[in-house]
């Protein structure tokens, strides 16, 4: 029992030690952001007079309302069109057991891993062709493409699991296809599609390479994006920029907080099937 | 009969409806422009004008011209912050407190060395760039506690700016497995424990002889998923050093967008970003394969 107690110790400080160095760099970030702005403050040190507009302040200088609408309107982009097309393919992979699902399964499977980096730069000169570069569609299009080998994996994995029966009774009812998998299989599928629905959000706001080099004007690209051009507009400046910073993080912590549960449940599974 | 078996199979290749759209999207952007990479990789071409061939040409510069090699080899280096200090030290934090993982305080934890996985490598990448300054959190820590000695300006000195991007991988990767492995071991036997405990084993043995043997699917997602972040990075990297000083700290992935976007080098990127993407699904593969549960 006494090498228990103490082993239940030793784990809480240990996790004490943890969540402080997870912590430790946000607070950095929010105390240098109190600090006047221009200034060169040192690492943790409570300003005598905390300058709370500096937040304000980086709200204007990162035009925040722009950035915010431009990453909701990629993500409202990029998110409803893969879940409905990886969902039917997933269904047909899984379920419908169509002739060569194999082969298909497998082509999708290799593209897990593939680092961007490797077709950044054909990407570019895609839709530089296809007359969407420096708009929205350079990101929205191409991410589309680059998530399906997971969402079609990840779709695939729910509806192998669903009985055969399922769809039997509903083809007796004389439904087609099209119905069974609409009316029976989408709304079953829900648990499945939101996960991945968070997953997508998470990937598409934090997306960087594609909105560097597919899109110039800040304003059009997503979030992460537009941050990497304010610390090259503002690197100069430590509190505004911890100030902007923090700003820009804020609305994925918001998400993050509010369905923290179903988040980690569904980071960890998606890497477990990735 | 034979109507119906007909209709029957007409209606399994109807199926392919199903998978042509998500079919589209997958060759118009990942395998057309994976092709492209790979004939652009045999050309001489700067973007703009006529692309002349060249062979493996662009090939052999990737493997002799010392500062592209680097960049390969620094990707390995990062390996060893980005996988294997995360799964070892994610290993024993996930030990020690397995027994408390049903607490408030463990739950409240869950979260919190969750949010480097939530927030975008860049803003990691720009936290970091400010606490490894010169008149940074950690060079302060470091005087405080007697060190003055070591501080520098971490991410601008030859020898430490590679170490210390690491360091930010490590950050970031390090609650993920953590929490990835302490899924894992709640799903082990605790009467294994019991058993061993009875035995007289200690917590070392019990990890050596229980925990580890039965992680072996997890472990493998964890190095799978951090070897490929280490060999891929980009947005750290871009953030914190630009590759710098000089090429210290220079990745793969940096060097391509330099090469394609800003020297003009479409064929040479090109031959790295297929030389990146082989090693990628070279390391991958086989770590995917020797950890696979072999009952499912």
């Amino acid at each position: 029992m006494k090498t228990a107690r103490r082993e239940a110790l030793t784990g809480r400080v240990l996790l004490l030690v943890l969540m402080a160095a997870t912590l430790m760099p946000f607070v950095s970030l929010f105390v240098t952001a109190l600090h006047p702005s221009g200034s060169y403050p040192l690492g943790l040190e409570w300003p005598d007079d905390p300058q709370w507009g500096n937040f304000a302040a980086a709200f204007t200088a990162a035009r925040m309302t722009e950035l915010l609408k431009s990453s909701v309107l990629i993500v409202l982009g990029v998110v409803p069109i893969s879940l409905v097309v990886a969902t039917m393919a997933g269904f047909a992979i899984g379920h419908l057991r169509i002739p060569g699902r194999r082969f298909v399964f497998v082509a999708f499977v290799l593209g897990l891993t593939l680092p961007f980096e490797g077709i950044i730069t054909p990407l570019y000169y895609l839709v530089r062709d296809m007359g969407v570069l420096n708009t929205r569609w350079a990101i929205i299009l191409p991410l589309i493409g680059l998530f399906m080998p997971f969402s079609v994996f990840w779709m695939r994995a729910h509806f192998v699991n669903m009985p055969e029966e399922l769809s039997e009774s509903a083809r007796i009812d004389g439904a087609g296809t099209w119905q069974l998998f609409w009316k029976v299989h989408v709304p079953l599928a829900a648990p499945a599609t939101s996960s991945l629905a968070i997953l997508l959000f998470l990937w598409t706001w934090n997306q960087f390479l594609l909105a560097i080099v597919l899109v110039d004007d800040p304003l059009q690209r997503t979030m992460s994006g537009a941050l990497g051009a304010f610390q090259g507009q503002w690197g100069t400046d430590i509190p505004l920029l911890c100030a902007g910073s923090l700003l820009i993080l804020t609305p994925t912590l918001l998400v993050f907080l509010i369905f923290q549960r179903r988040f980690v449940t569904a980071l960890l599974q998606g890497s477990l099937k990735g | 009969m034979k109507a119906a078996v007909k209709r029957r199979s007409g209606s399994k290749w109807a199926g392919w409806l199903f998978v042509l759209p998500a079919a589209a999207f997958y060759v118009v952007f990942v395998i057309q422009p994976l092709a492209m990479t790979v004939q652009y990789s045999l050309y001489s071409w700067d973007g703009i004008g006529v692309a002349t061939w060249n062979g493996v040409q662009n090939y052999l510069r990737v493997f002799t011209d010392p500062d592209l090699f680097a960049a390969i080899l620094n990707a390995l280096k990062l390996i060893v912050f980005f996988s294997a200090v995360p799964v070892a030290l994610g290993l024993a934090i996930a030990a020690t407190i397995r027994r408390i993982a049903t607490t408030r305080l463990a739950t409240v934890a869950r979260t919190v060395i969750f949010l480097p996985q939530v927030i975008p490598l860049v803003a990691a990448g720009i936290t970091w760039s400010w606490l490894l300054s010169s008149t940074g959190l950690v060079n302060q820590l470091l005087t405080a506690v007697g060190l003055e000695g070591i501080t520098r300006a971490w991410l601008g000195d030859f020898s430490t700016a590679l170490p210390s991007v690491g360091v930010i991988g490590a950050w970031v990767l390090l609650g993920l497995c953590t929490l990835l492995l302490l899924a894992g071991m709640s799903k082990i036997d605790p009467a294994l424990y019991e058993a061993a405990r009875l035995d007289g084993a200690g917590p070392l043995r019990e990890f050596f002889s229980i925990t580890l043997p039965s992680l072996r699917q997890e472990i493998g997602v964890c190095v799978t998923v951090t070897v490929v972040a280490a060999l891929a990075s980009f947005d750290i990297v871009y953030i914190s050093t630009q590759g710098g000083p000089g090429n210290a700290s220079m990745v793969p992935g940096l060097e391509i967008y330099y090469l394609a976007f800003s020297e003009r080098q479409v064929g040479v990127a090109s031959a790295l970003a297929v030389v990146l993407t082989v090693l990628v699904i070279a390391c991958a593969l086989p770590i995917q394969w020797l950890t696979r549960d072999r009952s499912s």
